[in-house]
């Protein structure tokens, strides 16, 4: 396959970036999309360039780092997928493919595609926890039931790898998605209940302070979502909020 | 509770509380206007009840004014925050793929229901509070005749206006094609929003298309 990239390049947080065209040669269809990325950027140190920025790490769709917006979606047109799990099967030869940073205020672009979203982190330390006595005398979670149902959609929400699709893809660069996930997959268990209202509080508290935006219920984050988090768990996370305010 | 209608999700639910009350009231309005298609004189005689009564004048309208306003006010002040949360636009973004035109697009069919709610009120309630509040006219006659029926259908002769009404509908349709589902969404009720999928769709089409007709029924059955 031969393509034509339009990818977003910015030296550093403070300088203004640019769509700059790129070609690519003899591009594989089996290949995921960094190993594409990677192909670009091999041409591009061989000629003495500066390769694109990209975030990275697992490629194996667990670690949540990989991110790029494609051709007008968030981890591309595939669904159910992280950029590292596309393929370029997905396109066509003599494609263009427009390759953009995830875009929100609360996400500044450090370089190139690699978008800071430590934002993400606060919230997790705001709340997304339960505190455990690690005495020694720790009581195996798995000795006190709990019903198959609430198990499962807790382990559905934990699956959220917290790469910040759902931001990117939101017309209004919601966290609600992210935050909906983590403060359920704690709501739904017995160990989860102790912190519950303290924890939404101070999580929703956090996320409004970090500057994203409202969530309008278009749906778009379920839809992009590499894990299929869906939107019940903004929901039970508007419920729990209410039930910690009254 | 006041630093939950601070937050964000606060916020949201507010909308959505807002939206449950004002298709409520839609749904009492086409009530009456569809009495002016089946009855003249029942038309006059609710309009005259509803236009005198001290619950209906006093309590229910104020609220009624709140809740617009509200909507509405709360409506531009989450965009404008929205906006802020995104101040650089991606060069390609494809919306489609994942979501609704009516989703994405609730504050422009919100400036249209706002433009015809300005059109309406020059049109209906400025005329009803001149007569009622300032000129001290609470007879509702004219002519020693109620008044409401004709001044109704007088509204509705002009084409240019009837079609401004059917289209300000249309995007109050498109509005509510997103709108009904994502309150009960918002208030956390969201085994309720895919129950209602239908009953949503078919709101959003069946009260706006009753409005039109109404309006269409006069605009044609008015002996010039």
């Amino acid at each position: 396959m031969n393509l034509t990239l339009k990818i977003w390049r910015q030296k550093d947080a403070n300088s203004k970036g640019q769509m700059v065209d790129y070609k690519v040669t003899d591009i594989s269809e089996h290949m995921s999309f960094l190993e594409m990325m990677d192909v670009l950027n091999e041409q591009l140190i061989s000629k003495g360039e500066e390769p694109v920025s990209f975030d990275h790490d697992c490629r194996e769709g667990i670690c949540g780092m990989c991110s790029m917006y494609i051709n007008g979606e968030a981890h591309g047109p595939d669904r159910g997928v992280t950029t590292c799990q596309l393929h370029m099967r997905m396109f066509n030869d003599g494609d263009t493919i427009t390759i953009e940073p995830w875009r929100a205020t609360a996400f500044p672009v450090i370089k190139d595609l690699v978008v800071d979203r430590s934002a993400f982190d606060r919230i997790q330390h705001a709340g997304g926890y339960i505190s455990v006595n690690t005495s020694g005398n720790t009581q195996d979670a798995n000795a006190i039931p709990i019903a198959k149902e609430a198990a499962d959609k807790a382990m559905d929400a934990a699956t959220c790898i917290g790469c910040g699709a759902c931001v990117a893809t939101c017309k209004n660069s919601s966290a609600m998605l992210f935050v909906g996930a983590k403060v359920s997959q704690y709501a739904l268990l017995p160990q989860g209940q102790v912190e519950a209202a303290d924890r939404v509080r101070k999580m929703v508290a956090q996320m409004d302070l970090e500057g994203f935006g409202n969530c309008t219920n278009t749906g778009a984050c379920e839809i992009e979502c590499p894990k299929g988090i869906s939107l019940d768990n903004i929901a039970r996370m508007n419920r729990e909020l209410m039930k910690a305010s009254v | 509770m006041s630093g939950f209608f601070k937050s964000s999700v606060g916020r949201k639910v507010s909308m959505a509380l807002s939206a449950f009350f004002l298709m409520i009231f839609l749904l009492q309005h086409l009530t009456i206007n569809t009495m002016s298609v089946i009855s003249a004189d029942l038309f006059n005689e609710v309009s005259h009840f509803m236009g005198t009564n001290p619950l209906v004048q006093f309590v229910l309208q104020p609220i009624l004014i709140f809740g617009v306003v509200f909507h509405f006010v709360m409506g531009f002040i989450l965009e404008l925050q929205n906006k802020r949360a995104r101040k650089v636009s991606y060069a390609k973004n494809n919306g489609a793929a994942n979501s609704s035109w009516m989703s994405r697009n609730m504050i422009w069919s919100g400036v249209a229901i706002l433009a015809f709610i300005v059109l309406h009120f020059i049109d209906f309630w400025f005329p009803e509070i001149n007569t009622k509040f300032i000129q001290g006219d609470w007879s509702g006659l004219h002519d020693g005749k109620f008044r409401y029926f004709h001044e109704l259908q007088l509204k509705f002769v002009n084409p240019a206006r009837v079609a401004a009404y059917c289209v300000a509908f249309v995007f109050l349709g498109l509005h509510l094609a997103h709108g009904f589902t994502s309150a009960f969404q918002s208030v956390g009720a969201a085994s309720l929003r895919k129950k209602l999928n239908k009953v949503g769709l078919a709101y959003a089409i069946l009260v706006p298309l009753g409005f039109i007709i109404v309006a269409l029924f006069h605009h044609l059955s008015y002996n010039h």
